[in-house]
């Protein structure tokens, strides 16, 4: 989802060789996950299609010949709108873990046992991150961060739908 | 069963079903747990679950009503109290979440207290207290009185406490409750890399994921008993 704005902010800083953009993004976003070349071309094919984008004529370089992308104003319109734009704070009413909960209360399944198996699967993954956080690389510890906080309030909910299980479980099949 | 030394390799500590109550109200029912030498586990759970009671029936603080606690190849909770307050001394290590450290005291003096309660001299006691310090990068506090210092400090100064002894176990109840995120990220990190340093086995009881995302491993009290996560099932 954000590929397509990480690539239009990129361009706005000076424009850019798809090769030069996809380095970009792998340092700046891609911790681990590089962006596919075929991925940066057809996102720049359909940014040029929506007129975000101008393609350049086609270079000589060292392989294959190249076009360079530059930002348009409504691309620029677009990153700052949404740059400017807070994420929406989503209720998380229907998450996986709720629904998997409920399903296992209404079969009769052993619902207890899933939450357990999560908080470990949510803990065994804290620790993986804060050992991340070890690290001296600041970004990657800031990243670790965001993941942990994040899971963190997965494993709250965690432990107060356990406390309340039982109420849970009658509420559900009253319904 | 007799308090002789079991001589199979085993955990270095451990609690055999063991049951407590504060009057009619059980805290522990059956709880067993075994941690191993070297390792930091954290005990989770609710509050009122029963996991600061587990913490002190396994530092020989509280005695179970049943049930039994072994340190080391020994029975911990059949020792007298004489016995078990020496074994406190010199073999264990704590840490509380308000530091519990002696205000009228220098940070120096709070951490040398325990080896000279142990019979070190001050020329040995003073020295190993110091460097100490200097591993908490808490050297230029030395000479401080421990009101003045923040709770990050203050919580700093109380491991480097706990570890001036070299104990084989360092018991933690909740050492960063009373410290906002990153202070207490801090601690959590000394607590554990020094642990790790010396090969001391930490026991940290915490409601805080993030500081149990620290340790080896997790074990979650539920109702006085002990529940392993990862098997899915309570221990007993």
């Amino acid at each position: 989802m954000t590929v397509p704005l990480a690539l239009l902010g990129l361009l706005d800083r000076e424009p850019s060789y798809g090769y030069d953009l996809k380095r970009a993004y792998d340092t700046h976003f891609g911790r681990g996950k590089p962006l596919p070349f075929g991925q940066v071309y057809a996102t720049l094919g359909r940014l040029a299609r929506d007129g975000k984008v101008t393609a350049g004529q086609s270079e000589p370089g060292d392989g294959p010949d190249r076009k360079r992308y530059a930002i348009t104003p409504l691309g620029r319109q677009e990153v700052e709108g949404w740059l400017a734009e807070p994420v929406a704070a989503e209720p998380f009413l229907q998450t996986v873990l709720f629904t998997k909960v409920v399903l296992a209360l209404l079969l009769g399944h052993d619902a207890q046992g899933y939450l357990d198996a999560q908080r470990a699967t949510h803990m065994r993954r804290m620790r993986e991150l804060s050992e991340i956080k070890r690290g001296d690389a600041l970004v990657d510890a800031l990243l670790a961060d965001h993941a942990l906080f994040h899971l963190e309030a997965d494993l709250r909910w965690i432990d107060v739908t356990t406390a309340r299980l039982g109420a849970l479980a009658e509420t559900v099949r009253n319904a | 069963m007799s308090d002789t030394v079991d001589a199979r390799p085993g955990p270095l500590l451990e609690a055999r079903s063991v049951e407590r109550s504060y009057g009619r109200t059980p805290a522990l029912r059956e709880a067993s747990l075994s941690v191993r030498a070297g390792e930091i586990l954290a005990i989770m759970g609710p509050s009122g679950s029963g996991k600061s009671t587990l913490l002190h029936c396994l530092a020989g603080i509280f005695t179970p009503d049943a049930g039994e606690i072994w340190f080391d190849g020994r029975r911990l909770d059949l020792l007298n109290d004489a016995r078990r307050s020496e074994l406190r001394r010199t073999a264990f290590g704590f840490v509380f979440q308000f530091g519990q450290l002696v205000p009228e005291l220098t940070v120096a003096d709070n951490v040398a207290l325990p080896l000279l309660l142990g019979r070190v001299g001050r020329r040995q006691a003073y020295p190993r207290a110091g460097e100490m310090l200097r591993r908490l990068r808490l050297e230029e506090l030395g000479e401080r009185r421990t009101g003045e210092l923040s709770g990050g400090q203050a919580q700093r100064v109380a491991i480097a406490r706990a570890l001036v002894t070299r104990p084989k176990v360092i018991f933690a109840d909740e050492p960063t409750g009373a410290l906002d995120s990153l202070a207490g990220e801090e601690v959590m990190e000394l607590l554990v890399g020094l642990a790790r340093q010396e090969g001391t086995t930490v026991i940290v009881v915490t409601h805080d994921a993030r500081v149990a995302a620290c340790a080896d491993r997790e074990v979650v009290v539920r109702d006085g008993r002990v529940t392993d996560p990862y098997a899915g099932q309570v221990l007993r």
